[in-house]
């Protein structure tokens, strides 16, 4: 519970159909996780954009920072060999 | 180069390159304070905007009218909700907000302290008050943070259902009696100027401009998306079979452009101030449902927190 007494903050993730993931819809306010999925349900899907709703206090979450500059993204930056492009393979061969 | 500047470089790149800045990057305190001012100001301009339709869906004409309103005012509170949450990703809290609306400290759109006076406003309202909101709206799915823009785009395809209904509303009054048509003219002659002065001042006079278009927050210029709003309009009124009350609107050929007549900026300055027809209702209002929901609040706390105490059997 805040300390001013506002209901805490939810981070609402909405499975928009069958077969895709939850994405990340927004945030709302809620005094608990019942009603948070309803306020969420009613804010973030009135147009039958879900088919499934996730809720999760903000305070839970643990971030990474988004700056692209940011170290902690560097191990990827320079593997190339990660990727199928980086294979030379003869052009008669189909199927690879 | 020192670390503060390094930060404004990498920020002032990242805008250049029309990346979009998130919550958790570093921005000038100067981009922070004029969004949360100007997401704010979005804001309460939606909560505000539930009143004067508000007031009609106790009386909609139909089953098909009262239902449709009902569900545009829910809207209006959904698009506040949306950009309140947009606001709070720049560290300021909703009750913040709240107050400073509360006591008179950020201000929300002019438009909606003029009254609703028939039930042709609710078509005037949908028509000419959320199509000039949607023109100003559009190039803000655009803009440089994050979190507005994407706030922005959710609300700029419900809009469009908003000014659908409001057009198709005044075109069946306007083919209808000859009272009814009376009633839909009159809607238009009111809501017209208002319309118009939605888009700000005149570029001359425009005070944050510039900086803003910088920090790709504003991508055009007030006088820029008002003849833009004008271009549109101006042959729907035609279809609707209403004319809009400005004696110098004209085609121009030479410009593409139809010229119309001066606004009265004095009016304007005059809502802004706190003296147009509603403002003290509007405000002395949203404050009442405030205070008169305070119980449901705290019981709501209070529930969740005997529940997290007491977990049930």
């Amino acid at each position: 519970m805040s300390s001013s007494g506002e209901w805490p903050l939810w981070e609402v993730f909405v499975r928009s159909r069958r077969g895709l993931s939850h994405t990340h819809a927004g945030s709302i306010h809620a005094a608990d996780a019942t009603m948070a999925l309803r306020n969420a349900r009613d804010v973030y899907t009135r147009r039958g954009e879900g088919s499934s709703i996730w809720v999760v206090p903000a305070s839970a979450i643990t971030a990474s920072s988004p700056d692209e500059k940011d170290p902690f993204f560097d191990p990827a930056a320079d593997k190339v060999y990660r990727h199928p492009t980086f294979y030379d393979i003869p052009d008669e061969v189909r199927n690879l | 180069m020192d670390p503060t500047e390094a930060l404004e470089e990498h920020f002032r790149r990242t805008v250049e390159g029309e990346q979009r800045i998130e919550p958790r990057d570093w921005m000038p305190d100067a981009y922070r304070a004029t969004l949360v001012r100007q997401i704010a100001q979005h804001a309460h301009s939606e909560i505000i905007g539930m009143q004067p339709e508000g007031n009609w869906i106790t009386r909609a004409p139909s089953l098909r009218r009262k239902a449709i309103l009902m569900a545009k005012v829910q809207d209006e509170a959904g698009h506040g909700l949306y950009l309140y949450a947009a606001a709070e990703t720049l560290g300021t809290s909703r009750d913040q907000l709240l107050d400073l609306l509360h006591r008179g400290r950020q201000k929300y759109s002019s438009i909606f302290n003029y009254p609703t006076l028939t039930w042709a406003d609710v078509g005037a309202i949908g028509w000419l008050v959320d199509g000039a909101a949607i023109t100003n709206q559009i190039p803000l799915c655009r803009c440089s943070y994050g979190p507005y823009a994407r706030a922005m785009t959710r609300i700029c395809k419900e809009e469009s259902f908003h000014q659908r209904q409001g057009f198709e509303l005044l075109h069946t009054l306007s083919h209808g009696t000859a009272a009814q048509l009376a009633m839909a003219q009159d809607a238009v002659n009111r809501w017209w100027w208002p319309s118009l002065m939605m888009f700000g001042p005149p570029d001359a006079e425009s005070a944050h401009g510039a900086r803003s278009a910088a920090w790709r927050i504003k991508r055009h210029s007030n006088d820029e998306l008002r003849q833009r709003f004008v271009d549109m309009t101006v042959p729907q009124s035609e279809v609707l079979g209403v004319s809009l009350p400005d004696p110098e609107l004209r085609w121009n050929a030479e410009r593409g452009h139809y010229d119309f007549g001066a606004l009265d900026w004095e009016e304007f300055r005059a809502v802004v101030r706190g003296d147009g027809p509603c403002n003290r209702q509007r405000l002395a209002h949203r404050v009442a449902a405030h205070e008169e929901g305070a119980w449901v609040r705290e019981a709501a706390l209070a529930y969740a927190e005997k529940r997290r105490r007491e977990p049930a059997a």
